[in-house]
């Protein structure tokens, strides 16, 4: 991506966001949502626009978990992790998830189509387990429902 | 034509109502989406409206359509409000969710919205706190702090620029009571927020949403939109957390809104004194915010009138993990803690006996059934070392696995600290390694790999040939071994309980002591306390 794509990615966010308060957090998320991930590239000029360090903003976004420095694989399956769906059986879609995306959590699969990541908690937690696949949250989940799922983001 | 109810609560939507609402208006029948009443498991829930009410089936697959149309559908389950699940609440905050479409403002206005703001504007700001007060309200996001006192010092505080902020990043693992709020009623949090500025002086507001509810963010964005005229001068805006559980915490939240690392604060200075912006500013969970609405409207007497001790008013409390009747479930504090796992709750979905409860959201502690007398209220369990937080039950069935649960806890605590501090920062992992210390030096086998690893309870131990041998049965650990890591392993929870700047790190050690305490069987230990139910 060239810097001139992201200049105006940033004017574009800019009126939107810099007149407000505290913008850079919406500012990134505007970001991410347009380009997939927070290239370091864009760093400087986030910077520059808002008036920040560098250090400020490289600080802001390796913080949270939600910001991606890489460009992101196509498909992602996030599984939640938390206490209410390992009471339900998470532990075993994990597990299942772990060997049929051929994948550690957190990890991305060998040709980087798909990528498994944890989520701690997505507020449906009486009918767990739960997992966002490409951004659709399912619930009650088990072996098969996650395999038919699954089928669809590894075909 | 017909009129049918269907929600569109995240739950009600992950369960399939999108497709059952599609097949309704395919049949011709009109149909208002609304929030979810909070019994998940007739999810997705159609109801009727007939002349004796709205009749309710569930759950309803899309194929059921003309069977629940006329009336031969086998799940009917009369008037929802008679189910013995809602017939037996108190709902005051959450009497409108499920009942109405979220973002019409006439449903809103014709369902009693507006006339608490209406009241608190007819009043002087110090009457609106002097009613918060009155009412016994504490914050419901936590910590338990008194609303009205809180509000007083903002209130009080000097200077021409006050803030709201609403705290809805409700990150606790067995909770949903904001999410299910702010997509059910959003207006009742806009008008709580527009009450609490009005008692202030503010005329700016922040609702700081996690990333995790993407369809809280979008309903409260379009009521934010729809109700700017109704709350004016007063403003409001969202912010979008970035997946970060210390944001919850109240100075980390600021910090984050400021588009600052979501780092924890010293305090003082109180954000009720030098808050969003160094500004004075009130900072309360959506539940606290959305419980003045009908204060204001009913009277501080008649919110006080129902609850325990000093616990006053009801509590919406979210059935969570393996349980049968998993939901929102509001009622005034007192019930036990064994009412509303069993009786309510109805067990365990698995139906196998329950073995853990954890209360509270990750830094909660676990609770044998042997403590279900327990009264639901915030003294009774912080005299039981465990905290009732954002009211999460979480329920565990006989399959669970302490050790592993008290190992998560301090996991997740690792990978959470924001880092400001030692004790949480550094004993959060070294806790992890000790902890898998203290399972390997444990006889039984494992089953699972990986992350999913486990040790077996008695009771699954058949084949052992079957289960690969695990390294400590390879190089036995020297006797005593566990014992003396189960020191350590206090030792250092003592540290982080007294030497964390914040309740991450400071309350970690309550889901790991309680799990020592009760369940010293999974940790190698003799077993302690006779547990009543098993
Ligand atoms: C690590 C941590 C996470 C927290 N998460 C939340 C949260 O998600 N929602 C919330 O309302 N309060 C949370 N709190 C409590 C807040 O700091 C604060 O006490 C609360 O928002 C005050 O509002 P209240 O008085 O209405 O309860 C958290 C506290 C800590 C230490
Ligand atoms: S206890 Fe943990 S999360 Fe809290 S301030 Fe210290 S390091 Fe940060
Ligand atoms: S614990 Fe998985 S959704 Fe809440």
């Amino acid at each position: 991506m060239g810097a001139s794509a992201y200049l105006d990615a940033i004017r574009r966010l800019m009126p939107r966001e810099t007149d407000t308060r505290g913008a850079l957090l919406p500012l990134l998320h505007g970001l991410q949502e347009e380009f997939g991930y927070i290239d370091d590239a864009l760093v400087p000029h986030v910077a520059e626009a808002l008036n920040l360090s560098r250090a400020d903003v490289h600080g802001v976004v390796t913080f949270y978990h939600d910001f991606r420095r890489r460009p992101p694989a196509r498909h992602i399956v996030r599984l939640c992790r938390a206490e209410s769906c390992q009471a339900r059986g998470g532990n075993a879609i994990e597990q299942a998830a772990i060997e049929r995306l051929g994948t550690s959590m957190g990890g991305t699969r060998a040709d980087g189509e798909v990528a498994l990541e944890a989520v701690y908690c997505i507020g449906l937690c009486a009918t767990g387990p739960n997992a966002i696949i490409n951004g659709k949250i399912v619930s009650r989940l088990d072996g098969p429902k996650l395999d038919r799922l699954l089928e669809q983001v590894t075909a | 034509m017909t009129r049918v109810f269907i929600s569109r609560d995240t739950v009600s939507v992950a369960l399939g109502a999108d497709e059952v609402a599609e097949a309704f208006v395919h049949a011709g029948a009109e149909v208002v989406r609304t929030g979810s009443h909070g019994l998940f498991r007739i999810e997705p829930l159609v109801e009727i409206e007939t002349a004796q009410g709205r009749i309710g089936y569930g759950p309803v697959d899309p194929e059921d359509v003309g069977k629940v149309l006329d009336a031969t559908h086998p799940h009917r389950l009369g008037r929802i409000a008679d189910l013995p699940f809602f017939a037996s609440q108190q709902r005051f905050t959450f009497a409108r969710c499920g009942a109405i479409d979220p973002v019409d403002l006439d449903d809103y206005a014709a369902h009693g919205g507006w006339a608490g703001l209406d009241t608190a504007r007819a009043l002087q700001p110090g009457e609106v706190v002097a009613i918060v007060k009155a009412s016994g309200l504490r914050g419901r996001g936590g910590a338990g702090f008194p609303t009205g006192i809180k509000w007083q010092t903002v209130l009080d505080a000097a200077g021409p620029e006050k803030f709201i902020v609403c705290n809805a990043d409700e990150g606790d693992s067995g909770t949903f009571a904001d999410r299910m709020l702010m997509e059910g009623d959003p207006y009742c949090l806009i008008e709580g927020m527009a009450i609490a500025a009005h008692a202030v002086g503010a005329g700016y507001g922040y609702i700081y949403i996690r990333s995790e509810y993407p369809s809280a963010i979008a309903t409260m964005r379009e009521a934010i939109r729809r109700s700017a005229d109704r709350v004016a001068p007063f403003t409001l805006e969202v912010r979008v957390g970035a997946g970060a559980y210390v944001c919850g915490e109240e100075t980390a939240l600021l910090e984050s809104i400021e588009g600052k690392r979501g780092q924890v604060r010293a305090k003082p200075p109180l954000p009720a004194i030098a808050g969003l912006f160094g500004k004075p500013t009130v900072i309360n969970n959506v539940l606290s915010l959305a419980a003045v609405p009908f204060i204001l409207a009913e009277g501080a007497e008649a919110y006080a009138a129902v609850g325990f001790g000093r616990s006053r008013g009801t509590m919406p409390v979210q059935l969570a993990g393996n349980v049968k009747n998993g939901g929102l479930y509001e009622i005034g504090f007192g019930v036990t803690l064994g009412d509303l796992v069993e009786r309510i709750g109805g067990g365990t979905e698995s139906g196998r006996p329950v073995r853990a409860v954890q209360v509270g959201g990750p830094l909660g502690a676990y609770f044998p059934p042997s403590m279900f007398h327990l009264p639901f209220d915030y003294e009774s369990f912080a005299a039981a070392g465990g905290l009732i937080g954002h009211a999460g039950i979480t329920v565990f069935d006989d399959s669970v696995d302490m050790a592993r649960m008290a190992r998560f806890a301090m996991e997740f605590c690792a990978a959470e600290s924001c880092g400001k501090c030692t004790p949480c920062r550094i004993g959060s992992t070294r806790g992890v390694e000790v902890i898998d210390r203290i399972i390997a030096t444990l006889p039984s086998p494992l089953v699972g790999e990986g992350g999913a690893k486990r040790r077996m309870r008695g009771s699954e131990v058949r084949d052992t040939s079957e289960c690969p041998p695990h390294p400590s049965h390879a190089f036995p650990l020297p006797q005593g071994e566990g014992e003396s890591q189960i020191t350590l392993l206090r030792d250092l929870c003592d540290t982080m309980k007294f030497g964390s700047l914040c309740a991450l790190g400071g309350f970690t050690p309550y889901p790991v002591l309680s799990a020592l305490d009760h369940f010293p069987e999974d940790f190698g230990g003799a077993t302690a306390l006779p547990v009543a139910a098993e």
